[in-house]
């Protein structure tokens, strides 16, 4: 194709340039995870005395469990929530409210994470003096935030795998004798696990990577990872942030790859069983 | 007792009549074909029975129980679907045994029927495959097994040949016949191709526009057909309109553009004057060159396509119309374009029709 | 779903829906009521109340941060659209096995902490990082340039933050362009340049639409970019939001600040709603 030719290179460097652009923080954090000296303008040898000093920081240990244990639950909530609206706004063409709930289900993806916490963190303040919970800010209430707007995303991605959900496969099991109920739960839920997957595993990393609403919504007892780095980073160089984030990487290059495979593995198949007419 | 009985079934979406006043009773055993254009509403129908939609009118009563209020997943109803729709999460074992657990039906007794079943659509071995990993042959199979494992009382089916080249059809169509008076239940194939219905079925209703239009054996439908509109749809036909006159002691059919009228064995009450139609299926037709005893008509012969076992000739009439004869390939040997023949066919091997 | 009971139907939008209104819609609602209210000296540090004190403090002050979150959000959206266009472009055009691998190349700085990517701007910004040392060392410029704690960073920081944003709904649009619409406009004449911009460019644009929308609705209210990336010059509405609630506890200040952004966004909002639904609702036609 002619245009494709002439337009090879552009393309080419337009890629180069793109990722070179997106990775270049990424490389330099790995690299100088690596740099036996603290300053970033010194190269003092290879090193992993950042990693050894990461293991044995308390402060990132504890912020670290504790930002797991809110992910696993916050995405946990997402899932079941961001399920549920996806598959109503897929589903139910009309019903009261549906404007309303678009809404809800499109602004927390967009409306400035600022706004999220402050008026999240307010609505506990305000729910403490109505009917006295929750008692004190914590765990709980960054869960709670998180859950709200990752489930949002969860919605976006179960909606999109319904459109191309085959109905038909419900029709059979309800011919076969299953109960509405037992067709969600037998053939609709396993037709659409790719965005379970993926849905849960985005909902995980929002909720990790979060600072600003966690930082409104959460108390004293409660430090996630993103608060503890924060709190780190604006007082100086700390290189044990490099190799932080470089683990991060490394974790999330991993699991990433994992879902994508066992999503283009699902992805075959249903293409290979699908409709033989529209 | 019949085993499905449809009471006056009408089904509209909002300013289309899919389904209007159909009336239609399916005994025991039977392997009946609901034939039609597309449009015509059979898969509507289809899912009436099915459950997948509610008349607006009429009932549905499956053996002496009105159904039509019942969800699908309460009916003795299974069916087969166009697009096999198989699970593709679950394993071929998986998708037949799946309406067997619904009912709560114990492993062991699962695990023997899904054998069973394998074995009757001879797919033995291919328990533990996925749908992806089979042909679409295979996957029909596999879908025949799940629709039948819970022994239904009536089995239906949506255009089970449409997807299969022309070869596999005609072993399918075998199977489908043979599984079907082995099992001994109730079949209902819903078509558009006539030349399914007619292998398939031992009754066939025809439907046009929502209404049954005939019903009747594969032999009534093609040799009396009722109608214009089932004589056309149904396998070719020559057809000739025109008024009925009283000819030489019985009716005959003034036609345009013929001369001498067309000479009718009157089976109805026909009255002189009345328009009508005379339908003669191509393979009635008779050619020879030189002028027969009896009504014939002069022809020009337009082309000759062969068929292997037989050959279409393509004739027109001195005022300019179109007819169809199929004879067998070796009498149509020496037929050369242009020639001038005579056609004939005996009375009793055309068929009038009214509407 | 046929049969579909109204319980299970009432539970599957029950759910979210109440959830959603108590934890999304609430809030607003009370952000809006603190925003009348009076700080004070107190647990928590405000006073249920009546006043304007905090809006007109609003105009009087900050109406200038406004405006310039609102102009930096648009350079970045506008400069996110110009680097995005060509990588998305060029992704959708990458042969098959390749495209997912760049997709999930794109997705996976996002993957990783949000947080310590835009910290590590700063080293290669600063007097002596990367980029300077580069530029001294080859003689380019005698003294260091000032990238860091500035527009440029910010802006550079939001364009950086933002690119996969903007990429994966072009990479959408572009992605379904149908082939044969390309060789019919070049069979029918139109050189590249042509085909470029009277066929790929016009049907792109609803990628286009929905990738400055999700760069730019969230780029006015952005706090992390500003905070640690800007200076005394670059001070956006959500570190000033920010400020406000952690630096001065004054939480009616903050409420007041928040609900001036939500005015502003409202329009923003209310398009991407008829635009995304609209959106969904074309792809389910196949």
């Amino acid at each position: 194709m002619i245009a494709r030719r002439s337009g090879g290179l552009f393309r080419l460097s337009a890629l180069f340039f793109g990722f070179a652009f997106l990775y270049l923080p990424i490389a330099l954090l790995v690299l100088y995870s690596f740099n036996g000296s603290r300053l970033v303008t010194v190269w003092g040898g290879f090193s992993i005395r950042w990693y050894g000093a990461l293991i044995d920081n308390e402060k990132y240990r504890d912020a670290a469990l504790t930002s797991l244990e809110i992910a696993v639950m916050a995405a946990t909530i997402a899932l079941v929530l961001g399920t549920c609206a996806g598959f109503a706004m897929n589903r139910f063409r009309r019903f009261r409210g549906r404007l309303v709930f678009g809404f809800m289900l499109m602004a927390p993806l967009v409306v400035p994470e600022v706004i999220l916490g402050l008026s999240l963190l307010l609505l506990f303040v305000a729910a403490q003096s109505w009917i006295g919970w929750p008692a004190s800010r914590g765990i709980v209430t960054v869960t709670i935030a998180h859950a709200t707007f990752a489930a949002c995303f969860v919605a976006v991605l179960v909606r999109a795998q319904l459109t191309v959900f085959d109905r038909v496969l419900e029709e059979a099991a309800l011919d076969l004798g299953a109960r509405p109920l037992a067709v969600f739960w037998r053939v609709t839920l396993p037709g659409i696990s790719p965005a379970l997957v993926s849905g849960w595993l985005l909902a995980f990393t929002l909720s990790l990577d979060d600072l600003v609403v966690a930082s409104f919504v959460s108390g004293p007892s409660a430090t996630t990872l993103p608060m503890a780095v924060y709190s780190s980073v604006r007082i100086g160089v700390t290189p044990e942030v490099n190799a932080l984030a470089t683990v991060f990487l490394g974790v999330v290059f991993v699991m990433v790859a994992l879902a994508g495979w066992l999503m283009t593995r699902q992805e075959r198949r249903r293409l290979a069983t699908a409709s033989l007419t529209a | 007792m019949a085993l499905l009985q449809i009471i006056g079934a009408s089904k509209r979406f909002g300013a289309v009549t899919a389904v209007d006043r159909v009336s239609l009773s399916i005994e025991r055993g039977e392997f009946f074909a609901l034939l039609g254009p597309s449009g015509c509403g059979k898969t509507t129908l289809l899912r009436l029975i099915a459950g997948f939609e509610t008349p607006n009118e009429g009932r549905i009563v499956i053996d002496g129980a009105d159904v039509t209020a019942v969800p699908p997943y309460a009916r003795p109803v299974n069916m087969m679907f166009q697009s096999y729709a198989l699970f593709p999460h679950l394993d071929v074992a998986g998708n037949i045994a799946f309406g067997l657990k619904q009912e709560g039906m114990a492993r062991p007794r699962r695990a023997a029927r899904v054998e069973e079943m394998l074995a009757l659509v001879q797919m033995t071995g291919f328990a533990k495959r996925r749908p992806h990993e089979l042909s679409g042959g295979q996957k029909q199979r596999v879908a025949l097994a799940r629709a039948l494992a819970k022994m239904p009382k009536l089995l239906l089916l949506d255009e089970p040949l449409a997807a299969l080249d022309r070869k596999l059809r005609e072993e399918t169509r075998l199977e489908l016949t043979g599984i079907q008076e082995r099992v001994g239940t109730t079949f209902l194939v819903v078509t558009h191709d006539q030349e399914e219905a007619l292998g398939l079925a031992s009754r066939i209703a025809v439907m046009n526009r929502g209404q049954l239009v005939q019903i009747g054996t594969p032999a009534d439908i093609y040799e009396r057909p009722g109608s214009r509109l089932v004589a056309d749809f149904v396998g070719a036909v020559n057809l000739f309109d025109g008024t009925l006159v009283a000819g030489v002691d019985r009716l005959a059919l003034q036609v345009a553009g013929i001369e001498a009228p067309l000479p009718l064995l009157a089976s109805r009450d026909v009255a002189v004057g009345s328009a009508a139609a005379l339908a003669v299926r191509p393979e009635k037709m008779r050619l020879s060159s030189a002028r027969p005893e009896g009504f014939a008509l002069p022809v020009t012969i337009v082309s000759v396509g062969y068929q292997g076992g037989h050959s279409t000739v393509h004739l027109t009439t001195t005022s300019g119309r179109s007819l169809r004869a199929h004879l067998p390939s070796e009498a149509s040997l020496g037929l050369a374009r242009g020639t001038t023949v005579w056609v004939s066919w005996s009375p009793p091997d055309a068929v009038v029709l009214t509407e | 779903m046929t049969g579909m009971g109204a319980g299970l139907r009432r539970f599957l939008i029950g759910l979210p829906f109440v959830w959603l209104g108590v934890f999304f819609l609430l809030p607003l609602a009370i952000v809006a009521a603190i925003s009348f209210a009076e700080s004070a000296d107190a647990i928590p540090p405000f006073k249920l109340d009546w006043t304007l004190a905090n809006y007109r403090a609003l105009c009087t002050g900050c109406l200038s941060v406004y405006t310039s979150s609102l102009a930096l959000a648009a350079l970045a959206t506008v400069l996110c659209l110009l680097t995005g266009y060509p990588v998305a472009f060029a992704i959708a055009r990458a042969p098959g096995v390749w495209r997912q691998l760049l997709l999930f190349l794109v997705m996976l700085p996002f993957w990783t902490s949000f947080l310590i990517r835009v910290y590590a701007w700063i080293a290669i910004l600063q007097p002596s990082g990367l980029i300077n040392r580069v530029l001294l060392a080859s003689g380019l410029i005698e003294q260091p340039l000032p990238l860091l704690y500035n527009a440029f960073s910010v802006t550079l920081g939001l364009v950086y933050s933002y690119l996969p944003f903007m990429i994966l709904p072009l990479y959408g649009s572009l992605s379904r362009l149908d082939e044969s619409l390309i060789e019919a406009a070049a069979d029918l004449g139109a050189p590249p340049r042509r085909v470029f911009l009277d066929v790929i460019l016009p049907l792109s644009l609803p990628g286009v639409a929905a990738g400055c929308l999700l760069v730019f609705i969230p780029a006015i209210g952005e706090f992390v970019i500003p905070d640690l990336l800007g200076g005394p010059g670059t001070l956006m509405v959500g570190k000033m939001l920010w400020q406000e609630f952690f630096d001065n506890v004054d939480w009616p200040a903050a409420a007041a600040i928040a609900m001036a952004l939500i005015v502003l966004l409202t329009l923003p909002l209310l398009v991407a709603q008829r635009f995304l639904e609209r959106e969904v609702r074309r792809d389910r036609a196949p």
